[in-house]
């Protein structure tokens, strides 16, 4: 993007103390790990004050001073704690020169528009900042857990030779026992059978009471609606036991009037039990794409001559699909990562995946559920960007713009 | 897809019950226990009689679960692993079925009666016993300078080894080392625990290192604590302690000072029908033979509950080390232990417990 204000060198006064505060704040954790976060705030601050000003006074010279500033900072880094720390130190001392300059020469203004004034500018980067740390705070917890999952090691700890990023501290062997191992195994496959199938029943189920619901002359279908979507408002341990008690009466007229195998029985009730804990997600989904939907459309189709079921299939359903595709992947989330219901309803040949990691983190802390872990997060990835493109592309297809 | 789902659920379904060999569910507490099951028990006990297991790791819930399954009809279980005291519970409230040792378990070896062979560890008409385990402390030995801790009280020594302890959140055991502390005899411990004034003055030890305890619930809370350094020392059971030691090479010690000896075995729920209830007892009479409880003791430092298995304890089936000094009964390890007071906490446990748990929150 071209530089839309002329821009111009700030005052010292502007500089040196936000350069100050930036190195105070990155201080403040270095020294809090080490020991004194006073320290490091103090140390922080007069370290970047220092670089500032040499760069601005001394050296006059942008590139010798990024090229000082990195190798400094990267010594310093190597020196206090090995490679790991020497590639924060680099990663450190590139930003802090940018981040000088960037004051200094003014260029936080070049790609604004050149009316705001200098509060609105501020606030321009200070709501870039909370984003980044709202980001931050989500996504750090499951970027640990990554590095984690290669422990050559059975705990959850970065061993000394994790942090020198010596090879002998890192290993696949947690890999190596999800995929050998016959209960992690079990519990996969269990997941891979019972979420697919919920999904199907929640989104043929949801998508046929949404539709329902969403016409004027039914009677009574606020409270309908309330009732259907009450599995996601009412707190899943009271459903989870109420779904324990019915589902064993339903499960034992099962295996004794009709005479159906013991772990069939056992999939069943698992699997209509996250079924009704999806439904409420595709009602709601569906329901907002209906709000959207034009009823003439339909009245067309009965006007040429379609029947319900036809006009449902060939004009409805292809309207609606983005919503009913968003809820069955909510119900599919819900039935994969759900511990309570199945805790409850499910005997141990039901066992899931998130079942098999609630026992493992409390009986063993083994790093293999941080494998897993950092596998399920590789699949959701691949399934969202996935549903994302085949959306973009059907929205090609048919002629629109991708929003 | 669709049908093609439903016809794979219902072909699924139609196959399912010819296909399927006969099954029984395990519960256990998971970890390396469970697998010093499964190599002990299962597989062997598979590869004779055809039968699959499927291992359930809910022991930590049993008595809650078993309560629950009774009153809906509908017992998942057909053998369950449980500490004694959950197992007296169980049998007191009828949950658990009671077992005849002299005609249900193997006899040993050389003749002697299931009932003599494990002896005075048959606490409960429901119980059969298995291993004998300890509760008990290990050291960072690089954190504790260069006097090494040796006896319980050196856990709430803060002057000497300065730095965080990781004790269980419940009373017991916590007490009974706290009143042992205070300059009570180790014979009248229970006596003093009995009274309010004993309480009291149990929780007021407790009280001198709250600051600096990490309250665990779960078995594997504190090997976690010390291989991070987060505590000097902490309590857990002696099998865990010993994974952290040899099996992960941490810079771990074990403290046996005033350990607690505690007994782990089956019980077979209550309710089952007919055939499942003679396969749990088949499996039952196989799993807690000499050999079997021997066996186990290769994979895991508990030690076997019958007389008759110990001489045929040997070496660990992969580190290929001695069992016999790790074990929590080995002269060396015993100078100085306690014995889990059953009738003691079966009376007084509710009282204290509500009294710790108020005590904790303050």
């Amino acid at each position: 993007m071209a530089a839309l204000t002329p821009i111009s060198r700030k005052p010292m006064s502007l500089v040196l103390p936000t350069v100050a505060a930036a190195g105070g704040f990155f201080g403040l954790f270095i020294g809090t790990s080490n020991g004194s976060g006073t320290l490091g705030v103090l140390i922080g601050a007069l370290m970047a004050v220092a670089g500032a000003a040499l760069y601005i006074f001394v050296l006059k010279n942008e590139n010798l001073g990024k090229w000082l500033t990195i190798a400094l900072y990267g010594a310093l880094g190597f020196w206090f704690g090995g490679i790991a720390a020497a590639i924060i130190g680099l990663l450190y001392g590139w930003f802090i020169h940018w981040f000088s300059y960037w004051l200094y020469e003014g260029r936080y203004r070049a790609r604004l528009l050149p009316y705001l004034t200098p509060k609105q500018v501020l606030w321009h980067y200070t709501f870039r900042v909370i984003c980044g740390a709202i980001f931050t705070f989500l996504i750090t917890p499951i970027l640990v857990v990554m590095p984690l999952s290669f422990n050559a090691q059975d705990f959850f700890t970065f061993t000394p030779e994790m942090l020198r990023l010596d090879p002998a501290g890192y290993s696949l062997k947690h890999y190596q026992d999800f995929f050998t191992n016959n209960e992690w195994q079990r519990s996969f496959k269990n997941s891979l059978i019972i979420a697919p199938i919920a999904t199907v029943i929640s989104v043929s189920l949801g998508t046929l009471a949404a539709i329902g619901l969403s016409q004027s002359h039914v009677p009574g279908r606020r409270a309908i609606m309330a009732i259907m979507i009450s599995p996601m408002i009412v707190p899943l341990i009271i459903s989870a036991t109420g779904m324990f008690f019915f589902y064993s009466q339903i499960g034992n007229w099962m295996e004794g009037t009709l005479g159906l195998n013991k772990t069939f029985v056992g999939y069943v009730k698992v699997v209509l039990a996250h079924a009704v804990l999806g439904i409420p997600f595709v009602i709601i989904t569906v329901t907002a794409t209906l709000v959207g939907f034009d009823r003439s459309l339909t009245r067309a189709a009965a006007n040429m001559g379609a029947n319900p079921v036809t006009t449902f299939f060939r004009v409805q359903m292809p309207l609606i699909l983005p919503g009913v595709i968003s809820g069955g992947l909510f119900a599919f989330i819900t039935s994969f990562d759900e511990v309570v219901v199945v805790l409850f309803v499910g005997s141990a040949s039901q066992k899931t995946l998130p079942w098999q990691m609630f026992t493992g983190l409390r009986e063993q802390i083994s790093p293999t559920i941080l494998a897993v872990a950092t596998i399920l997060v590789g699949i959701s990835i691949l399934l969202l960007a996935t549903v994302e493109m085949l959306r973009r592309r059907s929205e090609r297809l048919r002629g629109m713009s991708p929003t | 897809m669709k049908t093609k789902l439903t016809a794979l659920a219902v072909t699924t379904a139609l196959v399912a019950p010819a296909a399927m060999a006969q099954e029984m569910t395990i519960v256990s507490w998971g970890g390396a226990y469970s697998k010093s099951q499964l190599k002990a028990y299962h597989e062997p006990y598979s590869a004779k009689s055809g039968v699959t297991i499927i291992n359930d790791d809910s022991s930590a819930e049993a008595v809650a679960k078993l309560r629950a399954m009774n009153e809906a009809g509908n017992v998942t279980w057909d053998v369950v692993d449980v500490v004694a005291a959950d197992a007296i519970r169980l049998c007191d409230e009828g949950l658990a079925m009671e077992i005849d040792a002299d005609t249900q378990l193997a006899a040993a070896p050389d003749g002697t009666s299931a009932s003599e062979d494990f002896g005075d560890l048959l606490v409960s008409d429901c119980f059969i016993p298995q291993i004998v385990y300890s509760t008990t402390f290990g050291y960072r030995t690089d954190l504790v300078g260069d006097t090494a801790p040796t006896t319980i009280c050196d856990v709430f020594d803060t002057d000497a080894y300065p730095g965080k302890r990781a004790l269980e959140k419940r009373p017991i055991n916590n007490m009974e080392w706290a009143l042992l502390c205070d300059g009570v005899a180790k014979s009248d411990v229970y006596d003093v625990l009995a009274t309010p004034e004993g309480q009291d003055k149990a929780l007021a030890k407790l009280g001198t290192i709250k600051d600096d305890v990490i309250w665990w619930s779960a078995g594997a809370d504190t090997p976690q604590l010390l291989a991070d350094g987060e505590v000097v020392m902490g309590s857990t059971y002696n099998g865990r302690l010993f994974a952290v030691i040899e099996e992960q090479k941490q810079p771990v010690a074990m403290l046996w000072d005033a350990q607690v000896f505690d007994l782990d075995g089956w019980i077979i729920p209550a309710g089952l029908s007919d055939e499942r209830k003679a396969q749990a007892l088949d499996y039952i009479m196989f799993a807690t033979d000499t050999q079997r409880l021997a066996d186990q003791a290769k994979y895991i430092s508990y030690g076997p509950a019958r007389a008759s298995s110990a001489p045929l304890v040997g070496k660990h089936a992969e580190l290929g080390i001695d069992m016999a000094p790790h074990m929590p009964t080995d002269p060396n390890n015993a100078q100085n232990t306690f014995l889990y007071n059953y009738e003691f906490w079966a009376d007084y446990r509710d009282d204290i417990d509500a009294k710790f748990q108020a005590w904790l929150a303050k």
